[in-house]
């Protein structure tokens, strides 16, 4: 383990951040290691002088007055996300909920069931297939080919629904 | 702790129209956002002036704090982007800890701690002047994590990275810290080590 390495192990340690195996480790090592437990005297004294002794710096006198006096006769604005019109987002939602379904009502409905399913669920047969003469064109214009395209589209677009609400979640909570 | 009623308390009854509540945020956290701004002007006046239009800014977009996260959050995330339009008007040059200005500085520093033997004793200039010595970043992320009641959380949605960037940063500045101790006040330091 490396100079840095120690020194994060030891940080995560002093901040409560580390882990409960961490923790473990980090303290076996400050008791046998005399590396270890000098680094980890060096680094709580400069925790302990942050936490104690760093100052912070005094604006003027005058500051909170100077304040107040710039805002006499001003309003809090309008909150940003009103301005937007919540029907507008449904109306946007609505369209691409609209097209989606239609795309998969048409495919769902332009599929030809018999010829697709057969005896077989694919819809080609199997054993009659012969590598070296398939005609991938037509195996591409295929429906079933769409609506996996389709599929996956929508699977696409929930990820990324999912994606998105989790990382608009977890900046919320931090 | 704070005394008095809580940040939201204040910031309800300012939105109801009591304009003078305000004034419990601005002295609440007045000290903590000049600093922040000081830390990147190293000028009274500016830090002075970029605190103050915060507090400005803050009151007027009240509305749009949800109160998702902490009022000072909010506050210092406001403080550091006025900061960085102010550097890329003035363009200012970030001092950066290898820079030579730094160094300079530091010298100053150094030679004037050093005429005085009082203040050389003070524990407290001694990490005040150390942190003047670092990167406005490195100052920063330091202030809001031990003064400033920040955690890397909140500290990664100040700064515009990931918690775990701001753990990283934090350790940085830390290690910086310490080296600007015994760069420049090795003897200092020795002497609070041994007290």
């Amino acid at each position: 383990m490396n100079q840095e390495q120690m020194d994060v192990q030891l940080w995560n340690y002093i901040d409560g951040r580390a882990k409960q195996e961490e923790v473990s480790f980090v303290e076996s090592m400050i008791v046998s290691d005399i590396l270890w437990r000098n680094k980890y005297k060096e680094l709580l004294e400069v925790n302990q002088l942050l936490k104690t002794d760093m100052e912070l710096e005094q604006p003027s006198m005058r500051f909170s007055k100077n304040v107040m006096e710039q805002i006499v006769g001003l309003q809090p604005a309008k909150a940003t996300v009103k301005y937007i019109n919540k029907n507008i987002i449904r109306s946007i939602a609505a369209f691409f909920i609209l097209t989606i379904t239609g795309f998969l009502v048409y495919t769902f409905t332009t599929v030809d069931w018999v010829s697709a399913s057969g005896t077989s669920p694919l819809p080609f047969d199997l054993n009659k297939l012969n590598p070296g003469q398939l005609n991938v064109s037509k195996l591409m214009s295929s429906t079933w080919i769409n609506i996996i395209l389709m599929v996956n589209v929508v699977l696409g677009l929930m990820l990324l629904d999912n994606y998105l609400r989790r990382k608009k979640k977890s900046s919320v909570q931090h | 702790m704070h005394v008095g009623p809580s940040d939201k308390e204040i910031i309800t009854r300012v939105l109801q129209g009591e304009q003078k509540a305000y004034e419990w945020l601005v002295t609440r956290y007045q000290s903590f956002a000049f600093t922040m701004a000081f830390r990147y002007t190293k000028n009274r006046e500016d830090a002075e002036e970029i605190a103050q239009s915060a507090f400005v800014k803050a009151y007027r977009c009240l509305n749009d704090y949800r109160g998702d996260a902490k009022f000072s959050t909010w506050l210092y995330t406001i403080v550091s982007s006025l900061c960085l339009t102010f550097l890329r008007k003035k363009k200012l040059t970030i001092h950066s800890l290898d820079h030579e200005a730094v160094f300079e500085v530091a010298d100053r520093v150094d030679s004037g701690m050093r005429a005085n033997i009082v203040e050389e004793k003070s524990k407290i200039k001694l990490v005040n002047d150390a942190i003047a010595l670092l990167n406005p970043d490195d100052a920063k992320v330091l202030s809001l994590f031990y003064k400033g009641d920040q955690s890397l959380e909140e500290i990664g949605l100040i700064m515009g990275i990931e918690p775990n960037n701001a753990k990283v940063k934090l350790h940085r500045a830390r290690q910086r810290l310490k080296e600007k101790m015994q760069q420049h006040f090795a003897v200092e330091v020795e002497e609070y080590i041994q007290s």
